[in-house]
């Protein structure tokens, strides 16, 4: 092989092996990514059960019961639409009533939410940004002063 | 004090400034005296940030709250440790750490480039400069650390409690010594591609850098992970956080450039892309100091969230990244081109490794930052987490890592194939042993995890399979073999090392994901717990003062589950009085190599403590495979080639065995 035909082939199959990972990049993007919904999104634009999506907003107050061992019922809400989430494991640290949260899990036949991770804020000046970002919008956040 | 440091860091920001125009002009116009300007100017910069450094560190010792950062984030009651690492636990301070490093480098290159010829040692340190002045404008004026509070508050606000650790104290100045060494890289590249000048004894001189950079970046990051296991309380090792890719990013282009600069230096080849990865290496590093300092992301290391910063940040990023690349755009046709080689050998095989490394981190970055992207263009908030980067990132490296123990088994020129698949008969039999045993005779091992397991033992074989094969062990007699061992040059053992390394890791990240086992459990006093062949027993629950916080602890006695004891593991949930901040304080106890981690819950509904208890097996691999890594990069820092470092010697060729190492 020439000088130019051996450069011909390295770039050829550098190219082909770019096209197969950009082709996975995106096949992965399409296929394993989750969506954030907030409850009043899901009035709207429902999903079907067995759909992973991300569900934020705020624990709504008085919500929390615990049941046995591990499991933990609440409602997240962003004072519009309320939805029932059923979780079992470890509550986050800072897990509170009225506080910001962010589930992830699938809705059950039933369209009870169950969750198999909550994240909660990391501090308490930390407020999820998806769920900040989305009760600005509606009108119902309120600046709390830190400390 | 604090005044002095005020006044210290801008006259650091003014020598800077000197740093980055004279030692340049004098580059362009041949003027030795302009050009010997740079060296003491970077010293006394870099003394000049060391001195703002200690006075902002002193004022956090002394609890000064007079100093609105001091007052935000520190607190009388805390432990002395802490109010020292409470100087970089915040985005003031931290910048303030990340200039100190960089003038750091500066300075290094001023006192160890001797050798350098004037012109690239004037550029490299004008561009060093030029970072210099950039960052330090930034801190004074948008995060001065040194802003005065009148009146002066009684007490702080403490720092957030989850940093208050030890891990803490060194993961952010070895990360950043990883990031900010990645900077000399750049600045090397910059100034090659000014002069329009580039050879295998340039490789050679940003070789140690590039090693060094890597070294603390590994360490910065294998800390951070390991104090997310164990202060975060989730007892995971790795989340894909964008915060975490955000250093990973810079880690894979670092690994790249590594291995692209042993080609360049040995075969004077891949130039072109060997500039190329050392600019986009610190891209990367401030790509991420952009993500993790501006707030558009949120995790604990987004302190405050001021959008002038992110502003400033990212039109530093644009400056820095989109002026290297046009200049590598326009200069890069001037540089002579290297050979081609074989694609079968030894240089065939690092440029494979380069092409995995470097698609491995575009996918990090389009995993980091489209979630960003489709947010700002459409509004749409999607969620990037481990299932993409597993099913990507994880397909691109079980090639890498099957190819990994070939590339030192085959020679420079042209390497034989067949002959490297022969001496790692071994290797493979050992993988194929290891991953039969797995999937047959370990309860829970999936085929999946049987090759994952397989891949471990490969790449460790693997790895010692070229020392033994150097050093000629079982085929000439020992004592030949152990001088010959003994005569090895460091750099070998370096790679040997760095890759056994890799091993540990995987071993510790395969055997975790496969085997380990978790209960989740309400306990009361009294209450026995077993997981995988131990006890557990909830002793009792005790309230504890602590400096600056308050904690239950819960007791727990470990066994074996024939009844041996084993010791206590005490796991806590902590309140942090100034901030009324709850944590949870992991109780771990280490057996061999594995782990068992309890971390406290809420209280139950029956009246007890949920308590979740996993079993680790081999977790501390993936750390210990880290430090073993950082040990051969040191080793490899450490070769002979590295220190001499002049043109002048080339002809050195310490790759023929027997030259002893000093």
């Amino acid at each position: 092989m020439t000088r130019k035909q051996k450069r011909l082939a390295v770039i050829a199959g550098a190219l082909v092996f770019l096209g197969g990972a950009t082709a996975l990049t995106f096949y992965a993007l399409g296929q394993r990514t989750s969506y954030f919904y907030m409850p009043s999104d899901l009035a709207e634009k429902p999903v079907e059960p067995g759909q992973r999506i991300r569900l934020g907003g705020l624990v709504e107050k008085g919500s929390i019961q615990r049941g046995q061992g591990t499991e933990v019922e609440f409602a997240v809400t962003d004072q519009e639409k309320t939805i029932k989430v059923v979780y079992n494991g470890l509550l986050p640290d800072l897990f509170r009533e009225e506080q910001g949260v962010i589930t992830e899990g699938a809705f059950d036949p039933a369209g009870v939410f169950v969750a198999d991770s909550v994240l909660a804020k990391h501090d308490e000046n930390y407020m999820p940004k998806e769920v900040a970002d989305s009760l600005k919008e509606k009108g119902v956040w309120q600046e709390k002063s830190g400390g | 004090m604090v005044e002095i440091g005020h006044f210290a860091l801008v006259l650091a920001f003014a020598l800077s400034l000197v740093q980055s125009a004279l030692p340049f002009i004098g580059a362009r116009t041949r003027q030795d005296r302009l050009m010997a300007v740079g060296g003491p100017v970077a010293i006394t910069a870099f003394a000049m940030t060391a001195l703002a450094f200690l006075a902002l560190a002193s004022a956090y010792v002394q609890s000064d709250f007079s100093v609105l950062n001091v007052w935000e984030n520190s607190h009388s009651a805390k432990p002395l440790l802490y109010k020292i690492t409470g100087t970089w636990g915040n985005h003031e301070g931290s910048m303030l750490l990340w200039v100190l490093i960089l003038t750091f480098f500066g300075a290094l290159v001023a006192t160890f480039g001797r050798n350098l010829p004037a012109v690239l040692k004037a550029d490299v340190i004008a561009v060093q400069g030029l970072i210099g002045a950039a960052f330090f404008l930034f801190v004074l004026t948008t995060s001065n650390p040194f802003v005065r509070l009148s009146p002066a508050p009684i007490e702080g606000r403490d720092l957030n409690p989850v940093l208050q650790d030890v891990g803490l104290a060194i993961h952010p100045p070895l990360l950043y010594l990883g990031y900010v060494g990645f900077s000399v890289c750049f600045s090397f590249a910059v100034a090659a591609l000014i002069e329009g000048r580039i050879d295998a004894a340039w490789a050679r001189w940003v070789r140690p850098w590039t090693l060094a950079a890597w070294i603390f970046l590994t360490g910065g990051i294998a800390m951070g992970s390991y104090w997310a296991y164990y202060e975060l309380g989730w007892g995971g090792f790795w989340f894909w956080d964008p915060v975490e890719n955000a250093s990973f990013m810079p880690w894979l282009a670092g690994t790249a450039l590594l291995h692209s600069a042993i080609v360049m230096e040995r075969r004077e080849a891949l130039k072109i892309w060997t500039i190329l990865l050392a600019l986009l290496a610190f891209s990367l590093s401030l790509l991420g100091t952009f993500l993790v300092r501006s707030g558009v992301l949120t995790s604990v290391h987004a302190f405050a969230t001021d959008p002038t910063r992110g502003v400033f940040i990212l039109a530093l990023l644009a400056f820095f990244v989109g002026g290297s690349l046009s200049l590598f755009a326009f200069r890069a046709q001037s540089l002579q081109p290297g050979g081609l080689f074989q694609p079968i050998s030894r240089e065939g095989a690092l440029v494979l490794n380069n092409l995995f490394l470097t698609t491995a981190t575009a996918t990090v970055f389009v995993g980091t930052l489209y979630p960003l992207a489709l947010e700002a263009l459409t509004g749409e908030k999607i969620s990037v987490g481990a299932p993409f980067f597993n099913l990507t990132f994880g397909a691109l490296m079980v090639p890498l890592l099957i190819a990994m123990p070939f590339g030192p088994l085959l020679a420079w020129k042209r390497g034989d194939l067949a002959a490297a698949g022969q001496r790692l008969y071994a290797a493979a039999a050992g993988a194929l042993l290891v991953g039969l045993v797995a999937v047959f005779f370990v309860d829970g091992v999936t085929a999946f995890a049987a090759v994952g397991f397989g891949l471990a033992a490969w790449l460790l074989i693997g790895a010692v399979t070229d020392l033994v094969l150097r050093a000629g062990i079982g085929s000439v007699a020992p004592a030949v073999a152990l001088r010959r061992f003994a005569g090895l040059p460091r750099s070998v053992f370096g790679t040997a090392l760095a890759h056994f390394g890799l091993g540990l890791t995987a071993l510790g990240i395969v055997s975790v994901s496969a085997l380990q086992t978790e209960r989740i459990v309400a306990m009361k006093p009294g209450d026995t717990a077993e997981i995988s062949g131990y006890v557990l027993t909830y002793d009792r629950m005790e309230p504890v003062r602590g400096p600056n916080y308050t904690e239950d602890r819960a007791f727990f006695g470990l066994a074996t589950a024939g009844g041996r004891d084993l010791g206590e593991i005490i796991s806590s949930k902590r309140v942090y009085t100034a901030r009324q901040m709850p944590t949870t304080e992991a109780g771990i106890a280490t057996r061999g190599l594995s782990q068992i981690y309890v971390s406290l819950g809420d209280p139950a509904a029956n009246g007890g403590t949920v308590v979740r208890i996993w079993w680790k097996p081999l977790v501390t691999l993936i750390w210990l495979g880290a430090l073993v890594m950082m040990a051969g990069g040191t080793m490899s820092l450490a070769d002979r080639r590295l220190r001499i470092g002049a043109p002048a010697r080339r002809k050195i060729r310490p790759a023929t065995a027997g030259v002893p190492a000093e």
